[in-house]
């Protein structure tokens, strides 16, 4: 077991190491950052001598085996345009986003597990076809639109919700919370739904595809047999059987719920990472973007193993083929 | 059950607690696109950040809104009559920084030195400053190294802080790139001006409170208790702060949603011509263009072809389609309050495709050319969709352009470089110094590897105009020195090394309760700003 969590563990790094050659080979084409940092007025002198200050000139692979050593020892650089280290404007920056992916995700489970369980229950209703409409909507307009839409509606026309922001925070150590203050739930509402809609239309799909295929099978049949009220079938049985598949699912889609906040972020001017991700290739913010890319695939390394991981505790089959390198 | 009524209680508290917020008429509460970087003033030449610090520091002079030049914390300002080298500024009496200590002739000392320091990015604008002297408690002297006679335009971002303060903080200099670490000048600020620096999230939310001590209380309106500004990144979310009623001013309104708001009862829409003229530019230089398909030749070096691709242009159109109205047409590459504008200049010359094709003829390009145009299409309003249009107008008399639009922080590389990278191309131009010098030496110099002719990319090299030039910046004789404006305009419009196409307008969208007049500079000051009474 041990073995098999460095083995993971090494090649997790290996895959972090990719992600950031890739990365660091992508900003090349991303333009010049000293034509952001200084005046329009500056010399071409004073352009070069900065350009060499920061290390621009030197050959991409050096720029990158530097970046890998100092980022080994969690120092990521001097943001270009704020100044600021850049660990430090990611920790400022990560509650709110992780505050967004964890809210969205939950309103994804509860409301797409409803949805999922009534649709397949009562499939011939008008409200089941309009659940199916409404997943249809959720899958196929664009997460922008979707949040455009959200905003007209519910904070121009009706004034319900804010349109921006992340409303009044809570300091708690090193943590900042919008989920303390009404405010706070007020201005996570819209944002948690658009970017969670998506996750949710896959996962009533999911619950309704696994509950339609479980009712029908034997087991289901035996407890109707013994008499079990609708009741203790329906969710005591059959939906404990559907959620295997539908937590392995929204466990692997944390990951891009936090990527794809990027979107959702830059509408409701969301002040988590995505946004500063956004501003920063704007500005060709170079250590901003290499170390925010790490980090969206360090989750999804860490994701992937633990998942890896609890399959081996859960499912005994598995561990015997653990001793041989698949 | 009891969790989902929680949420709904929690959600109608939130609700509660924005109309109670937006009734605070005392409260300004104001949005733009982008934040400023840092609140070191010296750290970042760069216009956001200016306009934040502009509402805590005060500079010796500043423009007011209609971009008139007035003194701040400087009182008045002359040439030394000894030393045609040196200005001498009466500073103001009985101002005192938000710690209270007391604003005199030190403190404006140290606060050139610190801009003019080497990880200043003030200096580039000072390049010619070579020190201040203090004469009495409040009287300076700044000494340049030659006769400087564009001094005071130069101050009016140039903000003052103060001495003690910045070595108690450690901040005597700006913060430097190559160091990394951050200084207490980033979050932390202390200036004389009308607002203080309550609190500062970057990138989310900064709040000013009225300086109760600010000299100025009793002159200016400084209306606004309280000031919350915030970046919003997304234009329709920003227009939709606005509409519903969660931002009182928006500075930074797109183009296609002006209409729409300026019919929104409750809002006010004003408009203003931005200090920017846009134009395109084109190499005139070389032999032979690298993206056309003329061997040999290089067609934009005819002066015919420029004034036919001039004639082409149909500004008028651009200004009604592409920019809805909001543009002022250009006929030469200078925003009107710049010093050396003159209507006649500005005339240009209306769209001619007949007369523009008889001109390509005559120059031997009957049957045209091709060419590669540069576009930026994030940097100014509706910037790709004019570069569409001139496309179309180009082809219109033969000449096949191929358009390339690309974010500015690849576009603007290939201007820069040397030798640069593009033949005809969009630029933009702001001029601080309200005054034409700013023009000419950065945009018509040859370019010489130092301080001129850095945005020059054309290869236009022409001796005299450069020896017209390099006086300017020298003559203190205001009447020969405009003398000599007028005579390089009047040549550099015939040569039509640039083809202006229109000064940019600004628009503010806000409540109808407040009016914040557009400022040319695009830095509005909120002490001019009333607010209704509560």
């Amino acid at each position: 077991m041990i073995a098999f969590i460095i083995r993971r563990i090494l090649q997790a790094i290996g895959v972090l190491i990719a992600v950031g050659l890739i990365a660091f080979s992508m900003f090349r084409f991303a333009g010049d950052p000293v034509n952001q940092l200084v005046g329009i007025d500056t010399p071409a002198a004073e352009r070069e001598a900065l350009r060499q200050a920061l290390g621009l000139d030197d050959p991409v692979p050096l720029q990158f085996a530097r970046y890998i050593v100092e980022a080994a020892q969690f120092d990521f650089g001097i943001s270009y345009q704020f100044r600021q280290p850049v660990s430090d404007l990611l920790a400022s920056r990560a509650p709110a986003t992780l505050e967004l992916a964890v809210v969205a995700t939950i309103f994804a489970l509860v409301v797409g597990i409803l949805m999922g369980v009534y649709s397949a229950l009562r499939r011939d209703t008008a409200l089941a076809k309009a659940f199916q409409a409404v997943s249809l909507i959720g899958i196929s307009l664009p997460t922008f639109l979707i949040g455009i839409l959200l905003i007209y509606v519910f904070s121009v026309s009706l004034g319900w919700l804010p349109s921006f922001g992340r409303g009044e925070t809570v300091r708690l150590g090193g943590w900042t919370t919008g989920l303390l203050t009404g405010s706070g739930w007020a201005a996570i509402v819209m944002p948690a739904v658009t970017l969670g809609l998506f996750q949710m239309t896959l996962i009533m799909r999911l619950v309704r595809a696994e509950m339609l295929e479980v009712l029908r099978t034997d087991y289901i049949r035996f407890a109707r047999a013994r008499g079990l009220t609708n009741r203790a079938i329906h969710f005591g049985h059959a939906l404990k059987n559907t959620l295997v598949p539908v937590i392995t699912v929204a466990g692997l889609q944390f990951g891009s719920v936090i990527a794809f906040a990027i979107i959702t972020e830059t509408v409701f001017q969301w002040p988590g990472m995505g946004l500063l991700f956004v501003q920063a290739v704007q500005n060709v913010d170079i250590p901003i973007m290499a170390a925010y890319l790490m980090f969206v695939g360090a989750i999804f390394v860490f994701i992937n193993l633990v998942v890896d991981i609890l399959y081996t505790i859960v499912d005994p089959r598995l561990r015997s083929s653990l001793r041989a390198p698949t | 059950m009891s969790a989902t009524r929680t949420t709904l209680a929690a959600l109608l508290l939130g609700a509660t607690c924005l109309t109670a917020v937006s009734a605070d008429a005392q409260t300004l509460r104001w949005a733009r696109v982008g934040d400023a970087l840092t609140m070191d003033p010296h750290a970042q030449n760069e216009g956001p950040t200016h306009t934040l610090n502009h509402q805590i520091y005060e500079t010796l002079i500043s423009r007011d809104q209609a971009g008139e030049m007035v003194g701040v914390l400087a009182t008045d300002w002359r040439i030394d009559p000894e030393d045609p080298n040196s200005w001498i500024f009466d500073l103001r009496e009985g101002v005192t920084f938000h710690n209270g200590n007391p604003f005199n002739a030190d403190d404006v000392v140290f606060s050139i030195e610190r801009a003019t320091s080497p990880t200043s990015d003030m200096k580039g604008l000072h390049s010619t400053v070579t020190g201040a002297e203090k004469i009495d408690d409040y009287t300076v002297r700044i000494v340049s190294s030659g006769p400087n006679p564009l001094l005071p335009n130069n101050l009016t971002n140039t903000f003052i802080m103060d001495e003690e303060w910045s070595v108690e903080n450690d901040v005597v200099e700006p913060q430097n790139y190559a160091e990394g670490e951050e200084t207490y000048a980033v979050r932390n600020a202390n200036g004389t001006g009308p607002y203080t620096l309550e609190s500062r999230e970057a990138e989310v939310r900064t709040v000013l409170r009225r300086n109760e001590n600010y000299w100025g209380l009793d002159q200016f309106p400084v209306g606004a208790a309280e000031i919350v500004y915030t970046p919003i990144t997304e234009a329709a979310t920003r227009v939709a702060a606005l509409l519903s009623g969660e931002v009182d001013f928006v500075q930074d309104v797109p183009v296609q949603d002006i209409e729409r708001l300026s019919s929104e009862s409750g809002l006010r829409v004003n408009l203003g011509a931005e200090n920017r003229v846009i134009f395109f530019g084109m190499d005139v230089g070389s032999e032979d263009l690298a993206t056309d398909d003329v061997e040999g030749a290089n067609p934009f070096a005819d002066v015919r072809v420029r004034q036919a691709m001039n004639m082409a242009i149909n500004r008028d159109a651009i200004q009604r389609v592409v920019m809805r109205g909001q543009s002022m047409p250009a006929g030469i590459i200078s925003p009107p309050f710049v010093n050396g504008w003159t209507e006649a200049l500005d005339e240009y010359p209306a769209a001619d495709i007949e007369a523009a094709r008889a001109l390509m003829e005559e120059a031997g390009y009957g049957d045209g050319f091709t060419a590669t145009m540069h576009c930026p299409n994030d940097r100014y309003l509706n910037d790709e969709a004019i570069c569409q249009a001139a496309v179309s107008a180009f082809g219109q008399i033969g000449i096949d352009v191929n358009l390339v639009s690309q974010s500015r922080s690849l576009h603007f590389p290939l201007l820069q470089r040397e030798p640069p990278e593009t033949d005809l191309y969009l630029l933009g131009w702001g001029v601080p110094t309200f005054d034409s010098e700013y023009i000419f030496s950065f945009l018509y110099h040859t370019r010489d590897g130092g301080s001129y002719g850095t945005w020059n990319p054309t290869g236009y090299s022409n001796p005299e105009v450069d020896e017209m030039i390099k006086s300017l910046a020298s003559n203190t004789d205001i009447d020969a020195r405009n003398e000599t404006i007028a005579d390089i305009w009047e040549i550099l419009k015939d040569e039509t090394i640039y083809i202006p196409v229109h000064t940019q307008m600004l628009s503010y969208a806000m409540s109808d309760e407040i009016d914040i007049p557009v400022d040319a500079e695009n830095q509005p000051k909120m002490k001019y700003v009333e607010m209704p009474q509560p």
